[in-house]
């Protein structure tokens, strides 16, 4: 199979590859798929605010999905919250030319950004009621 | 240093030079039609035909006369099963085989399904091997064929072919082997392995694509087919259509090449294999083979590295051809039937990677694969988080995984 040059690029050259520290109430984690299936994407975002200032991931699935998680938190850094819940996968196989065997690599980038959206409010949400009681 | 380096040696194999010297001549000032009585140029074609049996024959421990063209062995197989079946259907309509044959002996097993016959897949163990006591257990009053390959061309593993074929003579019951990866890798003798059916592809041993053979035992039992291909009555009513002589030729030239130079080729293949490997597990943690250790290809080594996705790992090792174990590049997105088979898990199923070993591939080039696969393995596990977790001690199996596709 012919990969696009982009996709090439984020193989090649990931961005934002590694971990932040899934403990920190400031940090969402995603973790989306299944090995037996094939793909596995962690993603992670540190929040300020609402903002965005911080974004990692790692991936194991195939050159399409290591490139849509990579993208995925290129495109998440310094957005807003809703900004990045905006994101849709058919942005991302727009702009690495996914052909579409791969859709579901960019399905999994986006479902990334929201369990790791989704786990940074559950955990604020936490600690707000934990504060409350207190 | 020719890139990438082809380490595909069980998808095809390159023409060997001197058999293309061989078949040159008969493209051109050699032409005729080897069925063609009355004239010279049909008698050289026909002689050297004749020739080229000899040496396929002399391959495999067989007579020239047992020795039937086809275009490869996806024909040979179709014609032995289904010739079989329907000579031999009146005896009874049952047939067993494995699931981890090749997919030409499934799917042709699956179209006698259809047409009232009834198969038994046996189950290899998890090295792919099947069993003789498991093959006894299958059969049945009416049973008229065993169809198990000699080495399976994913995972290398032979079958106990020479008790298989014991077991089927005691019987009466007939027995094919698809030896398309083993002719010419290890010795074959149709005799002492008491095989009945056998199919070979030139392609497979450094002669021309499209060209391949059948052996139709002639003497106890006398195997009897059903042509599937019906015209001029070519290849003893066989099999009809113009003989392709060129290929023949080049068949006969590699059959030939490959019975006087096995011991030789066999041990260097092993040693390159053997030295790839310990490369591998020397270097690498989590790293499975997959196969039997014992009884294997010289020239096969299948390996599953966890926690990294196959196709990832061929586009980050781009200068060395190989096969992903898994089918993912196809539409499918599902892993092999003979990994599954072999009850491989799937996440391992979906990090294999066959390497291929073969006449022309050198120690430079090996240890050149073996650099950039080791790289590439350590660089995709930093990037994988299945690793990270192994690592933190997490058992993978007890995780929650979210699968929604």
């Amino acid at each position: 199979m012919a990969y696009s040059k982009k996709v090439l690029d984020h193989y090649n050259n990931p961005r934002n590859v590694g971990s932040l520290d899934k403990g920190s109430s400031t940090v969402g984690t995603g973790v989306v798929g299944a090995p037996e299936c094939g793909d596995v994407m962690k993603l992670q975002i540190q929040v300020e605010g609402d903002r965005i200032v911080d974004a990692k991931f790692k991936t194991f699935g195939c050159g399409s999905a290591i490139a849509s998680s990579s993208l995925a938190t290129e495109w998440i850094k310094g957005k807003t919250l809703d900004e990045a819940l905006a994101i849709q996968n058919t942005q991302i196989v727009e702009e690495l030319s996914l052909p579409p065997v791969k859709i579901h690599c960019s399905v999994l980038a986006e479902d990334a950004i929201k369990a790791a959206i989704h786990d940074y409010k559950a955990k604020q949400a936490g600690s707000d009621d934990h504060e409350a009681r207190a | 240093m020719k890139l990438p380096i082809y380490m595909d040696y069980q998808a095809t194999t390159p023409v060997d030079p001197r058999v293309l010297e061989a078949m040159l001549p008969y493209f051109t000032e050699r032409f005729g039609n080897a069925a063609s009585r009355n004239h010279r140029y049909g008698w050289e074609a026909e002689e050297a035909v004749e020739k080229a049996r000899q040496q396929i024959a002399a391959l495999i421990g067989a007579s020239p006369k047992e020795i039937v063209f086809t275009s490869g062995s996806t024909e040979s197989i179709n014609l032995a099963l289904k010739g079989a079946a329907e000579m031999y259907a009146e005896k009874g309509k049952h047939i067993v085989t494995s699931q981890a044959e090749h997919k030409a002996v499934l799917d042709v097993c699956k179209h006698l399904e259809q047409r009232g016959f009834e198969v038994t897949y046996l189950q290899p163990d998890k090295s792919g091997r099947v069993g003789v006591e498991q093959v006894a257990g299958a059969l049945r009053a009416d049973t008229i064929l065993v169809a198990l390959m000699w080495a399976n061309n994913e995972v290398g593993t032979l079958n106990p072919v020479r008790e298989i074929g014991a077991l089927c003579h005691s019987k009466g019951i007939l027995f094919f082997s698809d030896a398309t990866q083993a002719a010419g890798k290890l010795p074959v003798d149709v005799e002492a392995d008491q095989v009945d059916m056998l199919c070979i592809s030139g392609h497979k041993l450094y002669g021309p694509k499209g060209v391949g053979v059948l052996y139709v035992r002639r003497r106890n039992p006398r195997v009897r087919l059903v042509a599937q291909m019906d015209g001029g009555g070519h290849e003893r009513g066989m099999r009809s259509g113009t003989l392709n002589v060129p290929s023949i030729v080049g068949l006969g030239q590699a059959c030939e090449i490959a019975r006087v130079e096995l011991p030789a080729e066999s041990a260097r293949t092993s040693e390159l294999r053997d030295h790839l490997e310990r490369r591998i597990f020397g270097e690498l943690d989590f790293v499975h083979l997959n196969g039997n250790r014992e009884h294997r290809l010289p020239n096969n080594l299948n390996v599953s590295f966890a926690f990294v996705e196959g196709e990832s790992l061929i586009m980050g090792i781009s200068d060395v051809a190989v096969s992903s174990g898994s089918a993912c590049t196809s539409a499918s997105l599902e892993p092999s039937h003979v990994l599954r088979a072999m009850q491989v898990g799937e996440d391992l199923a979906h990090s294999s990677i066959r390497f291929g070993i073969g006449r022309f591939t050198t120690r430079e080039e090996l240890d050149f694969a073996a650099n950039q696969v080791i790289a590439a393995v350590r660089r995709l596990r930093e990037l994988s988080p299945l690793y990270e977790m192994a690592q933190e001690g997490v058992d993978l199996k007890s995780v929650q995984w979210q699968a929604p596709h």
